[in-house]
This record gives structure tokens, C-alpha cells and sequence, in this order.
């Protein structure tokens, strides 16, 4: 336990530190700017990925995995899959655009203060709810390797991302990032290595074995909260300080502070909504393992929320400005493309061996926890406590470069377009936007991080992908088209979000459609986009050639310098 | 006294950058957005256009068939590869690479299409 303290100390230090020190660094030099033009791509790359591997991508990825099986895999493939669509539809033109974020976008491309207004709106929400599951992360983080409440994590990270967004710490630190992902990249890496060795030491047992979840030892199961758990079959528990019960089939409410001591061999019983399923259904996609229903239609929405999603996201459009022009934010982006690709070869790895010797998380259903628990339980001792504070280092690292990066985003979109006149500077903006999702986080229960994150991605899909796809590619994009689009696109998936988070649509077809809305609210943003630009052809902006050109031409031309 | 200074011819390094003095002529009309320009930038526009929707294309047919065959067939999703289940093998491990490959695919063709419009914009 104190090695995971002194990882997240020593994260948190080195983070605010080497921000600080490369601050200095870009002062001394005499532009910012010229500084981190020369940034070689791969450098870039290495600072986009520690940007973007969240606390989805750490813990979230392999946590869905150990619930709800091979469906889950569809997360890291559309994270990754989503830069490629960038690099095939925005990449270039964006960054001959100039723009630094998607409303800058909306400015130059249509000249409209109102389209920017609603674009900025669009980014401080979608901001505010990928900021919140990574704040819980932090409390469950903190908590399962300390004991520590869980809102003691979240406040931690949200002190510490906006008192260093807010002294100016974290903007120009390209470096920080790239340091966090090859950190994040070790941090899941070896300890993978040393799993796979015990798993194999192990007897190599099967994930995918026809069976349910079984705790292979005898297994103690502290709740520090209250749970209600379906049994499938009786299984005889210890109960700490109450002496020997029967858990009979059916459903069982068991309160906060209890120990139960659950003999070898037996069956788990499963949080109530998490279907237990037997390992064969498990590894097989369109199962509907964990209870999941309408697996084809969430597999396909989800895909195209990702894919579609990740160009829209605040904090990866804002880094694409440090590249010096078109030709090397491509090369930037199929960099990106390599470090994803190697980091996400390994979350799924963590959910298959959690099914094996952490199953205990389908009962307390913190299932985000499995990469964190695994080192403890498979290899114990002083080694495994080395490891479990590798993997803390991990999440912390992922918790803290994407909050600073979406405040930042966030904060400079409120303190431009959101809140002028009401808040006038940087520092002030950065506390709101740290505190609202702070709030949220604490007061709302928590859900598992990688399908809030996949939200997020649904919202930014069904509203800026139509904005930035069209502005780029189609010179018929009219302001009163954009902005009838935005508001469709993200006002329905936006909705859907609250109605899915809030838990008011439980079951069948409505709930489906709500959880993973992309598939119907990114045609219909696109739909309305084209269709109200089409009605309102007069307001074509009379500047769009040169903005084409401006886009599209290379720099080498010497015509883009006019933007 | 009242003699003009000497004009003095100034020569800077030989860069790219001056070496690649682009035909005044194209330039003016792209800079100048006249039909000529126009119908240049239409062009590498739809090159670049096609290039992207034809990689997308490939990636839509094998990544977003792959749902749709583990429907169709589920057999597929019980073959073992490697001592991998398939779905397991595909989605995985081996769409990062093709995702890599993609990639250096359009990156590949998207600047050939540029050199060649500026090839184009330079001959004339």
C-alpha cells in the first residue's frame, strides 16, 4: 500500500514539476511558437497519445472486457480507429486552417459569431462529461489500493489539474504529455509481462472455459458500500464476526461494511443487472454476455460513435496546432496511429485474466478496478505491491494529462465565447471548469468509465464530425446549417446521454437506442446539416474558395500565410 | 550627390524555398480564385476526397463486416486461431496493424496528390 502512495505522489510531483521546468524552458527560448514548431512528429505523437489514453483507455477498457466479454473490444478499436478517420478526413485542412479549437473552426470556415457560440457551448459540454468519469476513476483508483473515501481521489486530481491549468503550468507542456504516455505504456506493459508469466505458472487456465465466474481461492469480499447481488447458486459464506450463512439462490441485499469469506470453487454471485455468463458465451461477440441487450445495434453504434467522435474531442483537436503545417499533422496523426495501436493490445489481456482471479468485482461491480487488483491477488508480496504501484503511476498519469488537457480546452473555450463578461480571465475559468464536473462527480454514482467516455465520443460524433467533414469538404455548408445541425445532432445525443445516466429508460429497444445513440443522431446531424445549408443557399459565405484554398492548398505554395 | 545609391542585386541561400518558385502565371490564378484557380483547387480536392473514401471504404467493408459475419455465421466466432478465439485474434490484436497500415497508405497518396499539384502549379 504505501508504494502505490509514493507512485501517486511521485506522478503528481513529477507532472506539476517537469510542467513548471518546461515552462522555463519555453520562456527562455525566445517564441513558444517556433519552439514547438520544431517538435519532430513522433514527439508530437507521444504527446497527443498521453493526452488521450484516459482513464477509459487504463482502466475502463478492461473492466467493460471482464463484464461484458468480447463486445468490449470494439472500445480500443474504435479509440484508435477514430485517428484514422481523422487522418483520412480532418487532419491536413485543420491544420492549414489555423484553428485551435472547433469553434475557431466554425469562425474561419463560416464567419459566424452564433455558429461559434453554439460550437463552444458543444465543447464545454462535451469536456464536462469526459472530466467527470476521470475524477471517479481517481476515487475508485485511490480507494481500492488505499482505503481512502472515494471522493478524496477525485478532489485530489481536480486540485492538482486546475491549480497547474490555472498557474499556467500545464499549457505549453508538450513535454509532460509525452512523458505521461511512454509512462502509461511501461505502466501497463510490464506488469503485463509478469501477469502472463503467473498465469502460465498458473497451469494456463481458460478464460473462455465453460463456465461461470468462480473464485478459484478462498476469497474475502470486503463492501464498503451496500449491494444488492443475484445468487445463482447456494453457496455457503463465512460472514466476518456473524459466523457461517447460506447465500440462497435469488436475489440478496448485502449492507455496507460487510466481510464475506467465500470458499474455493465457488460460483460468484453477480452484481444485480450483471448477468452472469459462462466463459464460452463470454469470449464470443454478439453474446449479449453481462445481460447486454441488443448487441449488434450497440456493436455498430458504438463503432461509429468512436470512429466518427474522436475528431470532435476538445483536448485532441487543441494539440494538431503544434504541428508546423498539413504534411506533418499527418504524419503526426499515423504516429499516433503506431503508439495506440501498442498500448491497446494490452486492457483486454487485464479483463480476461480478472475473469480468472479477480471475479469478485462482478459481485461488488467495480469492475473498472481488475488492472489495479490483478498484481495483488496473482502475485502477492512485495512484487505484486511493486507492480500494483506501476499501474497506479499508470492511472494517475492517465487521470491527470486528460483532465489538464480537456481544462485546458475546456477553460479557454469558457473564458473566449461561454462566459464573457461574467468571467473575464484564464485562471477563474479554470476553476469553473474544474469545479462544475468535480461536483458531478461526487454527487452522481458512479458508472463505468469507459461507457461514460463512449458518451462523450457520441456527442462529439453527432455534432462536431458533420461540422468538420462538411466545412472541410463541401463548400455548400451555410452558418444557418451548422448551427440547425449542432443543435440536432448534439441536443438529441445529448439527451440521450442524460436519459441513459440518469437510469430513466431501463430496458429493451428504448434503452439501447438511448445508451449508444450515435447510430441514429450522427445521420440525423448530417441530415439536418445538408439539408437547412441547402434551404439557406444564399448564405454560402462569399469567402469560401480561399477558405478552400487556404485548406486544402500545401503550404509550400506560400498562399495559406494570408490566414 | 544627388546620384541614386547603386542598385545592388540581393541573393538569399539557395533553399527549397527558392528553388521552388512556382509559375508565377497558376499561381496568380489560384491566388486570384479565376475559374483556372478554381478548377485546380476542385481537383486536388476531389483527388484527395477519393483517396480518403476509398481507404474508408476498405476499412468499412472488413472492420464493419466483421460484426455483421459473426451474425450471419456464428461459426466464425467459435474457430480458435493460434489459441486465440478469431473475434478475439482480429479485434484484438491484428486491426492495429491494419489501422497502422491504412494509415501509411493515404498518408503515402495524400502527398503524392499535393506533389503533383504543386508540380502542376510550377510547370506553367
Amino acid at each position: 500500500m504505501p508504494y502505490a502512495v509514493v507512485a501517486v505522489i511521485l506522478v503528481t510531483l513529477g507532472t506539476v514539476g517537469i510542467g513548471i521546468y518546461g515552462l522555463r524552458l519555453a520562456r527562455t527560448t525566445s517564441d513558444f511558437l517556433v519552439a514547438s514548431r520544431s517538435v519532430s512528429p513522433v514527439w508530437n505523437a507521444s504527446a497527443i497519445s498521453g493526452e488521450y489514453l484516459s482513464a477509459a483507455s487504463f482502466l475502463g477498457v478492461a473492466g467493460l472486457v471482464l463484464a461484458y466479454g468480447a463486445d468490449m473490444l470494439w472500445y480500443p478499436v474504435g479509440f484508435v480507429a477514430g485517428y484514422l478517420v481523422l487522418l483520412l478526413m480532418v487532419a491536413a485542412p485543420l491544420r492549414r486552417s489555423g484553428a485551435y479549437t472547433v469553434p475557431d473552426f466554425a469562425e474561419i470556415r463560416l464567419g459566424s459569431p452564433g455558429v461559434r457560440r453554439l460550437a463552444s457551448v458543444l465543447v464545454v459540454a462535451i469536456g464536462w462529461l469526459y472530466l467527470v468519469p476521470q475524477l471517479q476513476g481517481a476515487g475508485l483508483t485511490l480507494r481500492t489500493v488505499t482505503g481512502a473515501p472515494a471522493w478524496a481521489g477525485a478532489v485530489l486530481v481536480a486540485v492538482v489539474v486546475t491549480v497547474n491549468v490555472a498557474g499556467g503550468g500545464m499549457r505549453s507542456a508538450t513535454f509532460v504529455q509525452a512523458f505521461q504516455y511512454w509512462l502509461k505504456l511501461t505502466a501497463i506493459t510490464v506488469p503485463a509481462i509478469f501477469l502472463v508469466l503467473a498465469w502460465q505458472a498458473d497451469g494456463r487456465p481458460d478464460p473462455a472455459a465453460a463456465t461461470p465466474p468462480v473464485f478459484r481461492a478462498a476469497t474475502t469480499v470486503h463492501l464498503d458500500a451496500g449491494v444488492r447481488v443475484d445468487v445463482a447458486e447456494p453457496v455457503q459464506v463465512q460472514v466476518r464476526g456473524r459466523g457461517p450463512l447460506l447465500l440462497t439462490t435469488g436475489r440478496h441485499d448485502l449492507a455496507a461494511g460487510t466481510t464475506l469469506v467465500f470458499p474455493a470453487g465457488s460460483a460468484v454471485p453477480h452484481l444485480h443487472g450483471l448477468t452472469a455468463t459462462n466463459g464460452t458465451t463470454w469470449a464470443r461477440p454478439l453474446s449479449g454476455a453481462g445481460g447486454l441487450e441488443h448487441p449488434l445495434y450497440a456493436t455498430y453504434a458504438l463503432a461509429l460513435a468512436t470512429f466518427l467522435g474522436t475528431m470532435g474531442l476538445p483536448h485532441v483537436l487543441i494539440r494538431f496546432y503544434t504541428n508546423p503545417d498539413g504534411r506533418s499533422a499527418r504524419r503526426t496523426t499515423l504516429a499516433v496511429l503506431a503508439l495506440l495501436g501498442a498500448f491497446y493490445l494490452l486492457p483486454a489481456l487485464y479483463g480476461a485474466l480478472g475473469r480468472l482471479y479477480t471475479p469478485q468485482l462482478l459481485l461488488t461491480g467495480r469492475t473498472d478496478a481488475v488492472v489495479l487488483a490483478l498484481p495483488g491477488t496473482l502475485i502477492g508480496g512485495v512484487g505484486g505491491h511493486l507492480l500494483e504501484a506501476l499501474l497506479v503511476a499508470g492511472a494517475f498519469a492517465a487521470f491527470l494529462s486528460t483532465s489538464s488537457g480537456l481544462l485546458v480546452s475546456t477553460a479557454g473555450v469558457l473564458v473566449q465565447d461561454v462566459l464573457r463578461g461574467s468571467v473575464r480571465d484564464f485562471r477563474r475559468a479554470a476553476v469553473v471548469a474544474g469545479a462544475v464536473p468535480l461536483g458531478v462527480a461526487l454527487l452522481a454514482t458512479g458508472r463505468p468509465v469507459g461507457q461514460v467516455v463512449g458518451l462523450a465520443f457520441a456527442v462529439a460524433a453527432s455534432s462536431f464530425c458533420p461540422l468538420l467533414v462538411l466545412g472541410i469538404w463541401w463548400r455548400g455548408l451555410t452558418p444557418p446549417g451548422a448551427a440547425a445541425g449542432l443543435m440536432a445532432g448534439g441536443g438529441l445525443s445529448a439527451a440521450a446521454v442524460l436519459l441513459t445516466l440518469t437510469g430513466t429508460v431501463r430496458h429493451g429497444w428504448p434503452a439501447a437506442l438511448l445508451a449508444q445513440p450515435a447510430a441514429w443522431t450522427v445521420p440525423v446531424a448530417f441530415a439536418v446539416m445538408v439539408g437547412v445549408s441547402l434551404a439557406t443557399r444564399r448564405r454560402i459565405p462569399l469567402d469560401v474558395g480561399r477558405t478552400m484554398l487556404a485548406l486544402h492548398a500545401p503550404e509550400e505554395l506560400g498562399l495559406t500565410t494570408r490566414r | 550627390m544627388n546620384e541614386p545609391p547603386r542598385r545592388v542585386r540581393v541573393t538569399g541561400p539557395r533553399t527549397a524555398a527558392v528553388r521552388r518558385q512556382p509559375g508565377r502565371q497558376t499561381l496568380r490564378a489560384l491566388d486570384e480564385q479565376d475559374v483556372v484557380g478554381e478548377l485546380l483547387i476542385r481537383s486536388l480536392m476531389r483527388a484527395q476526397l477519393t483517396l480518403a473514401l476509398r481507404v474508408a471504404l476498405v476499412f468499412g467493408v472488413f472492420l464493419g463486416g466483421f460484426p455483421l459475419l459473426c451474425a450471419l455465421i456464428p461459426a466464425t466466432t467459435r474457430v480458435d486461431v493460434a489459441g486465440l478465439p478469431l473475434p478475439w485474434l482480429v479485434l484484438g490484436v491484428l486491426v492495429y496493424p491494419s489501422l497502422l497500415a491504412g494509415g501509411w497508405f493515404y498518408v503515402r497518396g495524400a502527398e503524392r496528390n499535393e506533389r503533383d499539384f504543386v508540380d502542376l502549379v510550377d510547370r506553367r
